[in-house]
């Protein structure tokens, strides 16, 4: 039996209530500001976002680190990425996004691999500048067809003071102006990925762009030139994003940062439009390339087939007849397409009751792709959201979704337990916790190792993937038939 | 438009469509400005030479796909191991996501851990506040039965005390002043996981054992007849401790396993999330200090954990990760000779079948040569395992492996006929093992599941043995250990290689006339 909306609302205050009972009072009283639900009017899900997480809690973010080498910069194939410090925060993220690209691993790519400067208790104590210009030789020497290099800043770089930056600059000009990228992402800047993903971006700035000069002056540009920002190509996403701007006569001079090359960073402020897709990972760059080099961007989104039409629209809108008709016909292809992947999986999720915990973007984005298949969003929220994701989700959820910002383990549990959806989509980290509950349940950082999901290739897997997850056999298995019975 | 609704096309098809071919090739042409395809194929010829390799080791400073974590991974490994314990990381809230995740990969279980989620402010003046607040919240949330605090890199290079900052705390009233958190000092620029599991381990003895950080007399030993357990860092600690279980129990001896997490890596779907599991009691962890003797699986793992035991005053015993039929005698006769018991008729029979298995079949394995890597135990006990089924471990390599592991696995590589041609590799990584298997090519890999890109570099068939495996699915239920275990591993190599062969004759008309049924 369905709730109705005030039963919904009702229901979901009690909830807050009780989740927060548990803690000490001055926890109870930060915490209560992260946890709402949309009122329908609203200017945003009225939550705090972007602070500090609470010590002991079980937070799901991660750092600074995470968001510079593991999301914005890893994914560029042709440099070297150094994560520079101890072992483990290159040894964690190692090849974890599967952001996948073409070229050969060890010789003109490297994404799938893991430098590290392994620092020791003594890089500590005397600074470990001297290591650094040493690896870069050592890189230059065995890995010569490499493009550039990134210094991924761990937390001791930062604490110990060392100079990095001049080391990247002593080294770049030894080695004819190569591109060498020092990025202040320790760890523990910052509240979450959220200030990596920034720092990342004002790397590209300052050390890309400022720097770069015409290295290509032989790349000639046309008026259908776009840029992808923001994708990933977790598997293969940006590949099936792509296709389609090009099937509607557009010409994609550069992704970032799935699969993308240190020569399309280079070459972005000659694109006409920058298309962006995860706003909070690549907006600051977006608005970089437009204050300085007069490049408009917008964003889209490329999950579902309703999504997917109107942002084709709206890209076609920055063009002439010509992409406009483009992207109508890339539309009306595809229509076909969708409507049997709807067909057949819609009488198989309809009704069925989601909540999502994802980092950025997708808490968002992914809601149309669901509504697509006649399912529906119950509860939301962002690892590392800020302010104007939480304004950017209004147009996606309806009156009395419970909103829940920077989740704790325990938070979600009880959340779960108590609404009991019918899927959850949220990490590794929660994955498992859920199962055991029995929720079905997809990872909606890393497609749980499937994909892609973007654009109408991917939706198709979309819906396939939610089908399976929720209509397993297994879910029927979880309680014995000699206990189920009473 | 090659997307279908009947069969829908993933990943691994959809992107072979010619569609998407043609936009690789057009993006590759017109945007990468990726070097030649010719220049591309001539250094990926350069780098398979013995000058490469030269270069390669010659490296002083760049370390290239490290076979090694670090140590604060280890310490929540150990934590676990405990009964309603806690693993509490004193430091930035990141690393946390990433043990978190890291385990979780590897046994597809939950895996429990908060962190004190420090930040700027805490690095300028300190994480004391982040672990009174930290404390009172993990103990009210959770309810854990004691919380284990092991700190991150960060929290060491500026100096935090986790001592008085848990004496603080419990001034303070985060919890209760009788309550257990023992503690340990992991920087991630010292060693690696296994280090963070011995500092640990070593950590929570010593706060039971001498007196919970001075709040209480130090306990006096009074010795019985049990003996204690340490199973080490254990990418297959679900089966692993099941199996010697199983063993203990057929001995019929008194024992304890410290630091028993094979629970809660492997808690059951049924409707119920349990963030503890079973593990160590806190009376078991006490009480050990009792016991007559404590026998270590892995060395390495227990470099400062057993010489505290001793310390205490009974018996340390070291074994290296033992696998097979010596390594499990050794295991047998050392349970034995401490408590007095006889080694159980049942075992001895499991003996004689494994030793048949390995009759059966040691004619496939018989002279094949083998690179390993793994962490410095894991790489002793396969090696021996390897010499004893009459394969050559040529080239075996430990990221975390020190000059002590070195000279040991020599004095194993001497022992026997099959260790002629083999050399220990401490302190070296992957890459360097990239250039060996281009250099000195052996005929099967075994590792974790980053082999995956030597098998593919290098042609090596990989056999997934060791921590992580990400790629392949339940190894971790599988012991490895005991007679059982070692044929749970013979089966892997087995299936291997016989996978190697079929693929080798596969060719219809040209090499399937060796494409076997029996074999």
């Amino acid at each position: 039996m369905s709730l109705t909306i005030e039963q919904v609302k009702e229901r979901n205050k009690e909830l807050i209530k009780e989740v927060l009972e548990i803690y000490p009072d001055k926890t109870a009283k930060r915490r209560a500001k992260h946890l709402n639900q949309y009122e329908a009017g609203k200017a945003d899900c009225g939550t705090k976002s972007n602070v500090k997480s609470i010590p002991g809690v079980m937070t799901i973010r991660g750092c600074a680190y995470a968001g510079s080498k593991g999301v914005v910069w890893g994914p560029i194939k042709d440099m070297i990425h150094i994560s520079h410090g101890p072992v483990g925060c290159g040894q964690y993220s190692w090849a974890s996004r599967r952001n996948y690209y073409i070229g050969t691993t060890g010789i003109d790519t490297f994404v799938t691999m893991q430098f590290t400067s392994d620092f020791q208790e003594k890089d500590i104590v005397f600074g470990g500048d001297k290591k650094l210009e040493k690896i870069i030789d050592e890189i230059q020497e065995l890995f010569p067809l490499n493009h550039g290099i990134t210094v991924q800043s761990e937390c001791p770089i930062g604490l110990i003071g060392d100079d990095i930056e001049a080391v990247s600059k002593k080294k770049s000009k030894e080695y004819e102006g190569k591109t060498i990228v020092p990025v202040r992402c320790e760890g523990f800047r910052g509240v979450s990925q959220s200030l990596g993903h920034h720092i990342a971006n004002d790397a590209v700035r300052d050390w890309v762009f400022d720097k770069g000069g015409d290295k290509h002056p032989e790349f000639k540009t046309t008026p259908y030139d776009v840029a992808i920002i923001g994708d990933y190509n977790i598997g293969g996403d940006a590949w099936s994003s792509r296709i389609l701007l090009e099937e509607m006569g557009l010409r994609v001079i550069a992704q970032w940062s799935g699969d993308g090359s240190l020569a399309e960073l280079e070459n972005t402020p000659k694109a006409k439009l920058n298309v962006l897709h995860c706003y909070r990972s690549m907006n600051y760059i977006s608005r970089h390339l437009e204050e300085k080099y007069g490049v408009p961007w917008v964003e889209y989104n490329f999950f579902g087939p309703t999504k997917i039409a109107e942002s084709l629209r709206k890209i076609a809108g920055y063009f002439d007849d010509k992409i406009k008709e483009g992207a109508e016909r890339v539309i009306a292809k595809y229509e076909p397409l969708m409507q049997a992947v709807i067909d057949k999986y819609r009488p198989r999720l309809e009704g069925k009751k989601v909540m999502l915990y994802v980092g950025g973007l997708r808490p968002r984005h992914v809601i149309g792709a669901y509504e697509d298949l006649g399912m529906e969003i119950v509860g939301t929220g962002y690892e590392f959201g800020h302010n104007d994701d939480y304004q950017r989700t209004t147009h996606y959820v309806k009156d009395g979704t419970l909103i829940y910002d920077d989740v704790t383990g325990f938070e979600f549990e009880k959340f779960v337990e108590k609404i009991q959806p019918d899927l959850v989509g949220s990490g590794i980290k929660e994955k498992y916790v859920f199962q055991k509950m029995g929720v079905p349940f997809r990872q909606m950082h890393s497609w749980d190792y499937s994909g892609p999901y973007h654009g109408y290739d991917g939706f198709a897997i979309f819906a396939r993937d939610m089908d399976m997850a929720i209509n397993n056999p297994v879910w029927g298995l979880a309680k014995t038939p000699w206990k189920s019975a009473a | 438009m090659s997307q279908n609704a009947e069969k829908v096309l993933d990943h691994f098809n959809l992107f072979r469509e010619p569609e998407y071919v043609e936009l690789f090739e057009n993006k590759r042409k017109e945007f990468e400005f990726m070097p030649p395809d010719e220049q591309v194929a001539e250094v990926r010829e350069w780098a398979k030479t013995e000058e490469y390799k030269e270069k390669n080791f010659a490296r002083e400073a760049l370390v290239v796909n490290p076979a090694k974590a670090c140590q604060p991974l280890g310490a929540v490994f150990a934590a676990v191991g405990f009964e309603g314990t806690l693993p509490f990381v004193h430091g930035s809230q990141g690393c946390v996501a990433y043990y978190r995740s890291h385990f979780s990969r590897h046994f597809k279980e939950p895996t429990s851990c908060v962190s004190s989620s420090m930040t700027e402010d805490a690095a300028v003046f300190g994480g004391l506040n982040n672990m009174i607040d930290g404390l009172a919240n993990a103990y009210n949330m959770y309810k854990p039965k004691m919380i284990s605090v092991s700190t991150t890199c960060m929290a060491e290079v500026i100096g935090d005390d986790l001592n008085a900052f848990i004496k603080t705390s419990k001034e303070k009233g985060s919890i209760p002043a009788e309550y257990d958190v023992p503690f340990a000092h992991t920087p991630a620029f010292v060693g690696s996981h296994i280090t963070g599991y011995d500092n640990v381990m070593k950590g929570i003895f010593q706060h039971f054992w001498d007196g919970k950080a001075g709040t209480v007399p130090p306990m006096v030993r009074e010795p019985n007849e049990s003996i204690n357990f340490i199973g080490g860092f254990d990418g297959y600690t679900v089966g692993n401790l099941r199996e010697i279980k199983r063993i203990f129990g057929l001995f019929g001896v008194d024992y304890t396993i410290l630091c028993d997490n094979s629970d809660v890596f492997d808690t059951p779907t049924d409707g119920v999330f349990r963030m503890y599991d079973g593990g160590t009691t806190l009376e078991e962890a006490a009480n050990a200090l009792h016991a007559k003797a404590t026998i270590s699986m892995q060395e390495y793992c227990t470099e400062k954990t057993l010489p505290f035991i001793a310390e205490h005053g009974q018996e340390v015993v070291a074994l290296n990760h033992p696998i097979g039929v010596a390594g499990t005698d050794q295991l047998l006769m050392e349970i034995s000779r401490i408590t007095g018991k006889p080694i159980p008729a049942e075992l001895e029979k499991e003996r004689g079948r494994l030793v048949d298995a390995i009759a059966d079949s040691t004619a496939h394995i018989h002279g094949q040569k083998f690179a390993i890597y793994g962490d410095p135990d894991l790489c002793y006990g396969l090696a021996a395992f390897l010499m004893e089924l009459g394969a050559e471990p040529i080239h075996v390599l430990a990221t975390n492996g020190g000059k002590a592991w070195e000279k040991k696995m020599q004095a194993l590589f001497d022992s026997s006929p099959f260790g002629k041609n083999c050399k220990a590799y401490p302190g070296k990584d992957l890459w360097h093992m990239r250039s060996l298997l281009f250099t000195d090519p052996v005929d099967f890999l075994i590792g974790n599941t980053y082999g995956k890109y030597l098998e593919r570099d290098t042609g090596t068939p990989l056999i997934r043995i060791g921590f992580p495996i990400f790629d392949r699915h339940h190894k971790h239920r599988y012991p490895v250990w005991g007679y059982q275990g070692g044929l749970n591993v013979l089966v892997w190599i087995l299936d291997r290689i016989f996978e190697a062969i079929d693929a080798n004759t596969i060719i219809p008309a040209k090499t399937d006339y060796s494409y076997d049924i029996i074999r």
